[in-house]
């Protein structure tokens, strides 16, 4: 990471664009972790989502913040990987995990264990603009590494219309963003999955939001 | 920037508005200091987003004009962006939108040019007419009425309604010879704001006869009436000092802003209501989101703008 070109990238291009072209209504802040260790989760609609998520931790954590994100999506061209790795700041894990790999969630409990802050999208795409996807099981994994470690669900509304998956274009709407109570690890995966699911539908019904289609 | 040739008129003006500020602080200390134990988080949130707002106000009046006029664009781009992301809106048409969006800088380069002509026709009709032709190359006929017209709704109510106020700044000042293209502004501002706070200050006192109970349940017959008095007292004590108005026309002009002022308001209640929401966003604390701050100016802004244009300029 590039500390300088990062804080420059998050504290004044990104909250410009967060803050003044899109805006921001955020329900529940007061639940936002102070500190690491903590994942972030959140549904997945837009390359903004991450935007927006940092945008909501005060700087002073910035260093310790970090999306996950996929090594086969965002380590390909060497431009691109740069800005990922020294700017966007991401922790790369492997989406697909072929026998005898090490376990893929490792650079995760490492960060954890650092006292790192993560942004996890269980969804594993974007998707279809503001249509949330059942999420992939990996979260409840870890979960169960890390259950000492809160797990804060957030649903995100309105990013998927001002930049889905394709659009080169951000046309600004006001994103909503519903922090919910921290989920604790139940025991099992199973059960962790339909909670985490329940939670997310629960925030997402807190708004009263047309379809867009 | 700043443009120091602001007329003393305005700036006692402003100087009132601080002094209403802090009466109304001493009055929320007073409340809590007789009984501590209530709730008032709304209230003092809200009196604090005043305290903003006037000081953004401020700054506003006494920036130099392309600043001023600049601020207003601002406005009208928030309002947008509001409305946009509260009403529903059809996926086929984000490109459109973008195109909605590019008519706030054109409309007020108008404005900045004092190009009157262009300023009034622009957004009814080059607007009009271009956004369902942009429409119709997306080629989505679903529902295509609801959408032409909500999008010219927002337009004219957001853009071209709120940029009357910046219109007003690039007058010429020699009409208003008392203080100018800034007292107008302020006088319109300021009783149109003066008047939604009478309304609830009223109602909240005496109010018992709702006036449309299925819009929006807390306006009452007597907030309307008791606002309509002040404001008109208020509008003919101002216009001496900030407009070029006798005291007969600003009685005509306290009147029109109290009455259109309220039917801004509740017709951006009545979308709310459509909608299903209470408040159109949570940008002021206490307020809710700008188009509820903004209501009745929407109303307000065109209708003042027009009454003072035929009469004076």
């Amino acid at each position: 990471m590039n500390p300088l070109l990062r804080f420059l990238f998050y504290a004044v291009f990104i909250r410009l664009i967060v803050l003044i072209v899109l805006g921001l209504n955020v329900r529940h802040r007061e639940r936002l972790p102070k500190a690491g260790p903590a994942i972030i989760v959140a549904n997945h609609n837009s390359h903004l989502d991450t935007m927006v998520l940092m945008s909501l931790f005060p700087l002073s954590l910035l260093p310790k913040l970090h999306p996950v994100a996929a090594v086969d999506y965002f380590l390909t061209s060497r431009l691109f990987s740069w800005f990922a790795m020294e700017v966007v700041g991401i922790l790369p894990i492997k989406r697909t995990v072929s026998r005898g790999d090490d376990n893929p969630l490792a650079p995760c409990n490492q960060a954890l264990s650092d006292g790192r802050l993560l942004i996890v999208f269980p969804e594993g795409s974007r998707g279809e603009p503001e249509q949330m996807q059942s999420f992939k099981g990996g979260i409840a994994r870890l979960a169960e590494s890390n259950p000492a470690v809160p797990v804060i669900p957030v649903f995100l509304h309105g990013l998927g219309k001002a930049l889905p998956k394709g659009e080169t274009i951000l046309v600004p709407f006001f994103c909503d963003v519903f922090v919910g109570e921290p989920l604790p690890w139940t025991g099992d995966r199973r059960s962790y999955m339909r909670q985490l699911d329940e939670r997310m539908r629960q925030l997402a019904a807190e708004g009263n939001f047309p379809a867009w289609e | 920037m700043i443009q120091f040739q602001v007329s003393p008129h305005v700036v006692w003006s402003l100087g009132g508005l601080y002094a209403i500020l802090v009466v109304a602080f001493a009055w929320v200390v007073m409340l809590r200091w007789r009984a501590p134990e209530k709730d008032r988080t709304e209230l003092v949130q809200r009196i604090r987003s005043w305290w903003l707002i006037v000081s953004i106000f401020t700054l506003v009046i006494i920036m130099s004009r392309n600043v001023s006029v600049a601020f207003f664009a601002f406005v009208s781009f928030l309002a947008l962006k509001e409305y946009l992301s509260i009403v529903p809106t059809r996926r086929a048409d984000r490109r459109v939108l973008f195109w909605a969006y590019l008519s706030i800088p054109v409309q007020y380069y108008w404005v900045a040019q004092a190009w009157y002509g262009m300023f009034i026709i622009f957004i009814p009709v080059y607007v009009f007419l271009l956004l369902p032709m942009r429409m119709v190359i997306v080629g989505e006929t679903k529902e295509f009425l609801r959408a032409a017209g909500t999008l010219h709704w927002g337009i004219m109510t957001m853009v071209f309604g709120i940029s009357h106020i910046a219109y007003l700044l690039v007058l010429p000042e020699a009409n208003n010879p008392s203080a100018g293209a800034a007292g107008l502004v302020l006088f319109l501002v300021f009783l149109t704001e003066f008047n939604d706070v009478a309304q609830y200050l009223w109602g909240k006192m005496l109010g018992r006869k709702k006036i449309i109970p299925k819009v929006s349940p807390n306006k009452t017959w007597e907030g309307f009436l008791g606002a309509m008095v002040t404001t008109t007292l208020l509008s003919v004590l101002l216009a001496e000092w900030l407009t070029p108005m006798t005291w007969m026309v600003a009685i005509a002009a306290g009147l029109l802003i109290s009455n259109a002022g309220f039917i801004g308001d509740v017709t951006i209640s009545a979308l709310k209501r459509d909608i299903g929401l209470k408040d159109s966003g949570n940008m002021l604390p206490g307020h809710g989101g700008i188009l509820d701050r903004i209501d009745s100016l929407t109303y307000t802004a065109p209708l003042f703008f027009h009454f003072t244009y035929y009469l004076y300029y």
